[in-house]
């Protein structure tokens, strides 16, 4: 069987034989009740209540870190890192021949 | 003037100051059209009615990308290629068909083939279907390439713009697709013949 001459064959007839455009009754009708019945998406209402939902969060946080910022204080804990800092930075500074 | 007279740009523009009604009048336009694309795809009804209805439910919410240069068939005809596609791709099944699955008249109609090629009549139904059969049998890719090449005659050009592809991979696949097709229908001749 020459498979060239079949293949060339069953292409034209495929070819010749195109599908029907038939369309079923009222199928638009059908379309479009779907699209009324989903919602259309609306992205700045996604981004507005994201930001909500993030703000409570957010200000939980700031009220958490107020109230243990004030409770260091009146703790007097003192700032340990900040004497730290003061040393590592003068350390390299030679004052010996200085005097006050 | 009728809603199905008013020309694309203006429904379009409608359809994005908020009126959904506007769409209706172009799914009616450009349903046939569609239909008749998918029906190249799928076989059951059902299946080729949920690909058109894909394609126009896309087609609603991706409408602020259509900007206008080209027509909006053309764009609605990129989209329904491209929900075709992925159908296939989808729908992929155990492609080896036997010959014992082709039936009675197709395997007549591949004798007379066999024995006198110009004898046998291209408008038997048996021979439609087993090119239905053959094309079932191809790659996704491959499918649509031959499909949109041989049966709808677009250029390579075209179907790359319709498919996303580059020229040189539409080639590619073209070759491909013809190659893997020469394969099937060798097979089913080994099968008749062995």
């Amino acid at each position: 069987m020459d498979i060239e001459k079949l293949q060339t064959k069953l292409l034209a007839i495929a070819r010749a034989t195109p599908p029907d455009d038939r369309v079923p009754y009222a199928f638009e009708q059908r379309v479009m009740a779907h699209l009324r019945a989903a919602p259309r998406l609306d992205r700045w209402g996604l981004w507005a209540n994201a930001l909500w939902r993030a703000a409570m969060p957010c200000l939980g946080l700031v009220l958490l870190l107020g109230a243990w910022t004030l409770a260091s204080s009146a703790l007097n804990l003192g700032d340990p890192l900040g004497s730290a800092l003061e040393n590592t930075i003068f350390a390299s500074v030679d004052t010996s021949g200085e005097s006050w | 003037m009728r809603a199905v007279d008013r020309d694309d740009a203006e429904l379009i523009a409608a359809i994005r100051r908020g009126d959904t009604a506007s769409f209706e009048p172009l799914v009616q336009k450009y349903q046939p059209r569609i239909f008749a694309t998918a029906r190249r795809y799928a076989r059951r009804e059902s299946e080729v009615e949920d690909i058109v209805q894909e394609v126009f439910i896309k087609a609603f919410h991706k409408l602020d990308t259509y900007r206008g240069e080209a027509p909006f068939e053309h764009w609605l005809m990129r989209l329904a290629v491209r929900t075709c596609y992925d159908f296939l791709r989808g729908h992929q099944r155990n492609r080896e068909t036997a010959f014992s699955d082709i039936s009675a008249p197709e395997s007549d109609w591949l004798e007379r083939f066999a024995t006198e090629p110009q004898a046998a009549p291209e408008n038997a139904a048996a021979a439609r279907e087993l090119v239905d059969k053959v094309l079932s049998q191809l790659s996704p890719a491959g499918r649509l390439v031959i499909t949109m090449l041989e049966l709808e005659e677009r250029s390579v050009k075209e179907i790359a713009a319709l498919t996303g592809w580059s020229v040189p991979l539409v080639k590619v696949r073209a070759f491909r697709a013809r190659a893997e097709m020469r394969k099937c229908l060798e097979r089913m001749a080994k099968d008749k013949y062995v």
